[in-house]
């Protein structure tokens, strides 16, 4: 625990708080005994004076010099606010532990107290404290502890809930160990340094609250003082000498920030810790003229200019993140077309770039990634330039896009109908009734029932299924020319899975859409749609029609086709896998990505990257192989070094 | 403390299970009866957990006998504690707080009398902390975000703190130093004109709105990684309607609960404030009476300051509920 502690001096603000810390504990030993005479001294000749060379911070009404009263009084400041602070924590580690000792119900009582008595500011409480413990040192010690105790005692319940529930502390109960026992040798440890930072905290605070009572004069007495009685008397000889009272202010303000900032460094020190500080280094924002990052794609793909009818035209598409070591590039150079009314599929295993393809085509990668490629037309506007307003209007009615996880991709705070509408009034210009008849309409299209009701309804109100529908409906509120559909039923129930594609099919057929269907399905894609682009590695290794899958010629399609269980498959047999692991985007080999996973793979294939060419065996299809079609070793025995358990 | 959008889901209400609302209702109403009860109490109980005769201690140990009898029996000292409660509530309800120690005047005079000059400097603070904290907090958010603007947020982020460690009373009193004493600008004491309410205004306002800008910014930078944000970009809704339609609104529910707290301890700070700008509110009363225990107009004022949090709470639970339905139902 020590190492993470010292790790906050590292930082630049919890070093400087640290030292200003230390000046303060320094003070609070050396203050009294260094300038504790100088304090007392009394100069009635020059009562009340300004900053001079003798009094930097001027005299008070005994002529007393104020710079070396406030350097006194920091032991005295600093001793009650570290005794608030004890008292607060421990009333409130007896508060919030009373629910794990005493059980259920008394537990209860106890919490809903604390919970009643954190609803009240800190200062009435004290207020209340100093009214029944008189006004003085001592009352304001209790008022400021027993003030703070109830915020305490809820994190010390919230602490104590956390580590209860965890599997340890039920073997100990099993193993019948009594619960205070358990509270001290297995919660509280674990506990001990959160509640120590919010004791640092908490240092600081009843610092400043002290000099508040004190202020207030319901603090230290005279002729005792500490910083706050200080500022009663500076504040008190405001205009006369405003030194008086700024000294022991900036003093407060210096120890009570100390206090403060040493404990939130330490927290963020500590809370930083395991968790994995995110890539450092700058992040480049995507920019359309932005030279290519590393050198030109190995592989320029081989497709010829898009022809007319093509809706969405994409060359050489590439995707890099700033990464430790350089730019990682989940998508290196990945080409194609859609047609209009043409359903297009892309499938491959999870993080081989095809989601993000499907983000880069529709403009909607987060901006830490850079988004390059030669051509990136959808309906002849070039998505590559910024994006002007007349652009946007054209995105919004022509693309329709829909997510994987509809739970969380309609905004919980809005009303449904509301959600689809704004499209039509932004995009559209309809008035806002206008928009809102046509919402209805086309929450009925996508076959939600009662829709005018429904679409008064929040998302929390709907089911998986329809809300995917909803966000279908959105699509549909413009006239879309092409849907992007990223994983659209991964996240739902087999049997609403079925609706969903069927709609997609349906309004598909009804209205000559284009599709892109993300999916890490190959089943899912062959069925739904007209063609499919293989990828792995963040390039397209096969573009072939859906109706010729089982005549695919890459060694990694036919893998991801083997592996799709069907009627004639035994199931005694363990289901096939493709053996190895996908490629990190971070780390990719020269030569042919799927080497190391492919039973055909030779030198060639490791040393050489096999460019995505036109098939000649297959018109109109595309394969990346040096071995397209060759057969496959008779039995597919899985070499052992090649497996590496994930 | 947070209410966070990318929490499970709530499990779908089912028609006929009544009105959510109503239920929501209810619950907060208990609630607030339920701290009521524990408010008043407090303040009953307050004279009578005091060590020793507060009469006596009040009076001062040199007041003969006869009148430290006489103010008991006033007081109702004397009588069985549960006779005292039942009265005590009874006059809370006729609108009898009692009669001032000090001053002999009906203590809901003294409330009345001071209450609005408390109430307009927590309300202006309120504001202008609330003005200035949700536009910084937005613009904060969509200028950090993932990662850009590292040297902004270090230099707000630690801004932040260090402005919110600052007390409202320190800043007060730097202010009428700087403004009142050194420029001559502005008033630093009273409530006789406008400019006098600038500096307490600004003193109550500084330190709450540094901390709510500090959660919006963390909220919205939260927030505009959601799936949602993504759909309304789909969408392709300007960035003004996609920061402030889509994003706020489930930014600032967050904000709002904490801006609740702060709401409350603001009604708290006005007693710090209102000392050091000699501001005639119930914060300069209530000082004045626990000095001279006068514990009538103590026990009120305590009273009026713990039932303006609890009101204040109960309106920031109406406003998350509307704000963001799924609070309302979410917990039961």
């Amino acid at each position: 625990m020590p190492h993470r502690w010292s790790r906050v001096a590292r930082s630049p603000l919890g070093l400087v708080a640290t030292a200003l810390l230390v000046a303060v504990a320094a003070l609070a030993a050396l203050g009294p005994v260094l300038w504790g005479d100088a304090a007392e001294a009394v100069d009635t000749g020059n009562i009340l004076a300004g900053p001079s060379a003798a009094h930097w911070a001027g005299t008070d009404n005994l002529g007393r010099d104020i710079l070396a009263r406030v350097l006194v009084a920091s032991r005295l400041s600093v001793v009650l606010a570290l005794l608030a602070v004890a008292i607060a924590v421990v009333v409130g580690l007896l508060l919030g532990t009373a629910p794990f000792l005493l059980g259920r119900r008394a537990g209860r009582l106890v919490s809903a107290a604390v919970n009643t008595a954190v609803a009240f500011p800190g200062l009435l409480l004290a207020l209340f404290f100093a009214v029944v413990f008189g006004v003085g040192e001592t009352g304001a010690v209790l008022a400021i502890g027993l003030a703070g105790a109830p915020a305490f005692a809820r994190l010390v319940h919230t602490l104590v809930s956390g580590v209860a529930a965890r599997d340890f502390v039920a073997a100990a109960r099993v193993a019948g160990v009594g619960r205070a026992r358990i509270l001290v040798r297995h919660v509280l440890p674990n506990i001990a340094e959160p509640l120590v930072v919010n004791a640092t905290i908490g240092a600081g605070s009843a610092l400043l609250s002290f000099a508040g009572l004190s202020f207030l004069g319901l603090g230290v007495q005279s002729p005792s003082f500490d910083w706050g009685r200080l500022l009663y008397d500076g504040a008190a000889a405001l205009y006369l000498n405003p030194a008086a009272a700024l000294a022991p202010g900036a003093a407060v303000l210096l120890a009570g920030l100390a206090f403060n900032l040493v404990g939130e460094s330490v927290a963020k020190g500590l809370g930083i810790e395991g968790l994995g500080v995110a890539a450092a280094g700058r992040w480049v924002v995507p920019g359309g003229a932005a030279a290519p990052a590393t050198a030109p794609d190995p592989a320029p793909a081989e497709v010829g200019e898009p022809a007319d009818d093509v809706v969405l035209g994409v060359r050489d598409l590439a995707v890099s993140f700033p990464g430790p070591s350089g730019p990682v590039r989940p998508v290196r150079g990945v080409s194609f077309d859609v047609r209009r009314g043409e359903a297009v599929g892309i499938v491959g295993e999870s993080g081989c770039g095809k989601s993000l393809t499907a983000l880069a085509v529709t403009r909607l990668v987060d901006d830490d990634a850079r988004v390059e490629a030669t051509r990136l037309h959808l309906l002849g506007t070039d998505l590559r330039a910024a994006q002007t307003t007349a652009d946007r209007r054209m995105l919004g009615t022509a693309l329709a896009v829909v997510f994987q996880d509809p739970m969380t991709s309609l905004n919980p705070a809005h009303r449904i109908g509301a959600q689809l509408a704004e499209v039509a009034t932004h995009h559209q210009g309809m008035t806002r009734g206008r928009a809102a008849a046509r919402a209805v309409d086309r929450l009925d299209a996508v076959r939600i029932p009662d829709p005018g009701e429904r679409a008064r309804q929040y998302p929390h109100e709907f089911s998986g299924g329809m809300r995917q529908r909803a966000m279908i409906g959105m699509g549909l509120m413009g006239t879309p020319a092409l849907i992007v559909a990223d994983e659209p039923t991964t996240a739902l129930d087999v049997t609403v899975q079925r609706q969903v594609l069927d709609l997609l099919s349906d309004v598909r057929a009804s209205d000559a859409v284009a599709l892109l269907l993300i999916s890490h399905d190959v089943a899912v894609v062959g069925e739904v749609c007209d063609r499919v682009l293989v990828m792995y590695a963040g390039r397209i290794v096969e573009d072939l029609p859906a109706a010729e899958l089982a005549g695919a010629r890459h060694p990694y399609t036919r893998a991801l086709v083997d592996a799709v269980p069907d009627m004639d498959t035994d199931l005694d047999e363990p289901l096939a896998t493709i053996p190895g692991r996908p490629v990190d985007p971070a780390d990719v080999p020269a030569g042919c990505a799927y080497a190391a996973r492919c039973p055909l793979a030779d030198a060639r294939c490791r040393g050489e990257d096999p460019p995505l060419r036109a098939d000649p065996h297959a018109p109109g299809r595309r394969v990346a192989c040096w071995h397209a079609g060759e057969p496959l070793p008779p039995s597919r025995v899985v070499r052992a070094d090649l497996v590496q358990s994930p | 403390m947070t209410v966070s959008v990318s929490a499970p889901p709530p499990p779908e209400v089912r028609r006929g299970e009544g009105n959510p609302w109503l239920r929501f209702g209810a619950r907060r109403l208990a609630r607030l009866l339920v701290s009521l009860l524990v408010l008043v109490t407090a303040s009953f109980a307050m004279i009578h957990l005091i060590p020793g005769d507060p009469v006596r201690g009040a009076l001062g140990p040199t007041a003969p006998a006869e009148l430290v009898a006489a103010r008991r029996q006033a007081l109702g000292l004397d009588d069985p504690l549960l006779t005292q409660y039942a009265r005590y509530l009874q006059g809370l309800l006729t609108g009898d707080l009692g009669t001032s120690l000090s001053s002999q005047l009906p203590v809901s005079d003294v409330v009345a009398q001071r209450l609005p000059a408390t109430l307009q400097l927590a309300v202006l603070a309120f504001l202008a902390a609330v003005l200035v904290a949700i536009p910084l907090g937005v613009a904060m958010g969509v200028l950090t975000r993932r990662g850009h603007g590292r040297r902004t947020e270090l230099a707000f982020t630690t801004g932040s703190i260090v402005v919110a460690t600052v007390p409202d009373f320190l800043i007060g009193v730097g202010l009428v130093s700087v403004f009142g004493v050194g420029l001559g600008w502005l008033p630093g004491a009273g409530n006789d004109t406008a400019a006098a309410y600038v500096l307490p205004v600004i003193a109550l306002a500084v330190g709450p709105a540094a901390i709510l800008a500090r959660i919006v910014r963390v909220e919205m930078v939260r927030v505009l990684e959601a799936d949602f944000v993504r759909t309304a970009r789909a969408k392709r809704l300007p960035a003004r309607t996609i920061h402030l339609g889509h994003a706020l609104p489930n930014a600032v529910t967050a904000a709002l609960t904490l801006g609740g707290l702060l709401l409350g301890a603001m009604v708290a700070g006005t007693v710090l404030v209102e000392n050091v700008f000699a501001w005639p509110g119930l914060g300069s009363t209530i000082v004045q009476s626990i000095l001279t225990k006068d514990y009538p107009v103590v026990q009120a004022i305590v009273l009026v300051y713990g039932l303006g949090v609890l009101l204040v709470n109960t309106a920031v639970d109406i406003a998350i509920a509307l704000l963001d339905p799924r609070s309302t139902i979410r917990e039961d």
